[in-house]
């Protein structure tokens, strides 16, 4: 297992250098001109100064080297002064915004913590959902339950989130004024009247994605679910005597969960990216606003290293799932 | 001689296309979204020859009005119709949707077949095709849109850019389930007899991928085709709706869905129905994609 881990972690190494080198070269070859933006009574001598101040008169290559350093050694040293009350990084230049010239690190931990919030509920309320419905549907083959079951999860996977939202602002906020249709992010939870609050501005978006992937994890779980009750085991497993629960919620339960894990790893980052369009359908001002909004604002460092927040992500779920696949399924270990 | 091969090629093909057939027809959720996608196809294409009102054409008198025999599903803030709005709307959107496949469905299979069938660039390709997989494909998107809209369309024009650009990019970024999956079917495919023996006739590479292994990729490349228009309509709406798709004026289901939002509280049923039309679609599509799975699935047909 520690041969596999290890063998896993060295693959993800160069792919993590190269998404960022293919991030850097599309942002760095890109014919827009970051300086589009200024006023045009700037004289060019002064606009010249800046671009150069700014270091776009370097080779590409030198950039990249520059701002690998920047996202890989200064801004970690930064947060962990930032943790433990240190001063490693001295007064090292920082990845600094174009819009707001607040260092890049500094407005992404603002806005974290909203996104992880109702990304993270939302997948774990999606995946609660979908588990036994997958499972009732498949035991239930074309039973009324797994007909309006597949029929939904269907729904929920080809509506999309931009629309659910919309139709869900419409029918609980506008036709009956349940729940807020705008996510309000300076509500600060202190007593029990605001967390109420919270609750409830967060039940819309959550309510949103959980739909999207509840659909997704269930259609697999029914599918895996399926195939294993066909299963030479499962025969044996009832004719040895055992009841129905045992033969499905354990023995059934715990091999069709092998492929199901990976489904649920590999969503995470696409959940990630649905969090883009319903953080913008709600107004949260998580990074997926942030995103869209410097992408408006042509901020290139904020938009470059978000990207490769995301990357990094998707890369570190898929490590996980892959750690976890070798834990559930010793063949793959021995590859 | 020649005559009677083909003949029997042509019945033994057509009884198995016959038996797809019948098993797509016993799918009932498949059947609905055929007819479904069939009537929103015709009225997009046959629409406008029916409904002569332009969509583009303002009325600022007869603004925000409500379904009338004039205007039968209302006009919008500048006074447009909005029927004709959708079906305009449904064509950019559908074209979009089919070409975007098209493009990611060749590349898909070039590299496919590439990495099934010569094994000195599999490994290649394989991790190429991985490393796309790990990309944050959204992101990615709205980047390169943000970057490339304004060179394009000062080249090409704002419609026929944001056009290409759409395409290309959601071309260039959804290959890789394709790529796979005819990898896969490629690698069993060389393991069979047939390809032995023409392998042991003389049968050059070209020809061989050509005659015996491209035809019988068809029919994963199908499903995953049906499925691929699907996401592409949703990516393309996805991006009208962030604002970094097609420009204001140019209507497409998305762009109608993110003009009308401001006003969601007064008119909501402008935002429903692009919505309502993107999602039938995409929900038809599927179907359609899942009976075709099921179709092709020579274990399900049997039974």
């Amino acid at each position: 297992m520690f041969h596999y881990t290890i063998r896993r972690l060295v693959v993800a190494v160069p792919t993590l250098l190269l998404i960022s080198l293919i991030i850097f070269l599309l942002l760095g070859l890109a014919p827009g001109d970051p300086m589009a933006q200024l006023p045009l009574t700037i004289p060019p001598e002064v606009k010249e100064k800046m671009r150069l101040s700014l270091g776009l008169g370097d080779p590409l290559m030198t950039r990249y080297a520059l701002w690998l350093k920047q996202f890989f050694w200064i801004e970690p040293l930064h947060v962990i002064d930032a943790l433990f009350g240190l001063d490693l990084s001295g007064d090292s230049q920082r990845i600094v915004s174009w819009q707001s010239r607040a260092p890049v690190a500094d407005i992404i931990a603002q806005r974290l913590p909203q996104t992880l919030w109702v990304v993270g509920v939302a997948y774990l309320v999606g995946t609660a959902i979908a588990l036994p419905i997958g499972i009732i549907s498949a035991y239930k083959q074309y039973s009324w339950f797994d007909q309006i079951g597949t029929l939904i999860s269907m729904i929920g996977f080809s509506v999309p989130t931009f629309f659910t939202g919309v139709v869900l602002i419409v029918l609980f906020s506008v036709a009956l004024p349940w729940f807020p249709s705008l996510y309000d992010t300076t509500l600060q939870v202190t007593d029990w009247q605001s967390f109420l609050a919270q609750l409830r501005q967060m039940v819309l978006p959550v309510m949103v994605l959980a739909l999207y992937n509840a659909s997704q994890i269930g259609r697999f779980m029914r599918a895996s679910v399926l195939d294993n009750l066909r299963e030479d085991y499962v025969r044996t497993a009832r004719a040895k005597g055992l009841t129905e629960k045992v033969v499905v919620l354990i023995h059934v339960l715990r091999n069709s969960m092998i492929p199901v894990v990976t489904v649920i790893g590999m969503g995470v980052p696409q959940i990630f990216g649905g969090a883009i369009i319903t953080e913008q359908v709600f107004k949260v001002n998580g990074i997926g606003e942030l995103l869209i909004s410097s992408i408006q604002a042509n901020d290139l460092p904020m938009v470059q290293t978000l990207t490769f927040i995301f990357a990094v992500l998707i890369v570190l779920f898929n490590l996980i799932t892959d750690i976890l696949y070798g834990i559930l399924d010793p063949r793959i270990r021995y590859d | 001689m020649t005559d009677v091969t083909t003949q029997a090629t042509l019945t033994t093909r057509s009884s198995q296309s016959l038996d797809v057939w019948r098993q797509f027809r016993s799918h009932r959720g498949a059947m609905a979204g055929m007819l479904i996608l069939g009537l929103i196809l015709i009225a997009v294409i046959a629409g406008p020859w029916l409904w002569h009102v332009d969509p583009t054409e303002i009325t600022m008198r007869a603004r925000n009005r409500g379904p009338s025999l004039a205007h039968p599903l209302g006009t919008d803030q500048l006074g447009r119709d909005m029927l004709a709005r959708l079906m305009a709307g449904g064509r950019v959107s559908l074209t979009v949707g089919l070409v975007a496949m098209l493009l990611s469905l060749s590349l898909g299979t070039l590299v496919g077949v590439c990495a099934g069938y010569f094994r000195a660039v599999d490994g290649l390709l394989m991790r190429l095709t991985d490393l796309f997989l790990a990309l944050p494909l959204l992101p990615l998107l709205l980047v390169a849109s943000m970057l490339f809209r304004e060179p394009l369309a000062r080249l090409l024009g704002a419609e026929a850019g944001t056009f290409l650009l759409i395409v290309f990019v959601i071309g260039l970024t959804s290959w890789m389930h394709a790529a796979r999956l005819v990898r896969g079917e490629v690698l069993t495919l060389k393991e069979r007899e047939f390809i032995l023996a023409a392998q042991s006739i003389g049968t050059r590479r070209g020809k061989m991928i050509q005659r015996h292994i491209l035809p019988n990729v068809l029919s994963p490349v199908l499903v995953s085709a049906t499925l691929g228009i699907a996401s592409a309509i949703i990516t393309e709406s996805s991006l009208s709706f962030l604002g970094l798709g097609f420009p204001p004026d140019f209507p497409t289901w998305g762009r109608l869905l993110y003009d009308a939002i401001d006003q969601i509280q007064i008119y909501p049923m402008r935002v429903v129905m692009p919505g309502i039309a993107i999602s039938l679609t995409v929900l038809s599509v599927n179907y359609v994609g899942d009976g075709l799975r099921d179709a092709m699935d020579p274990r399900i047909r049997g039974r």
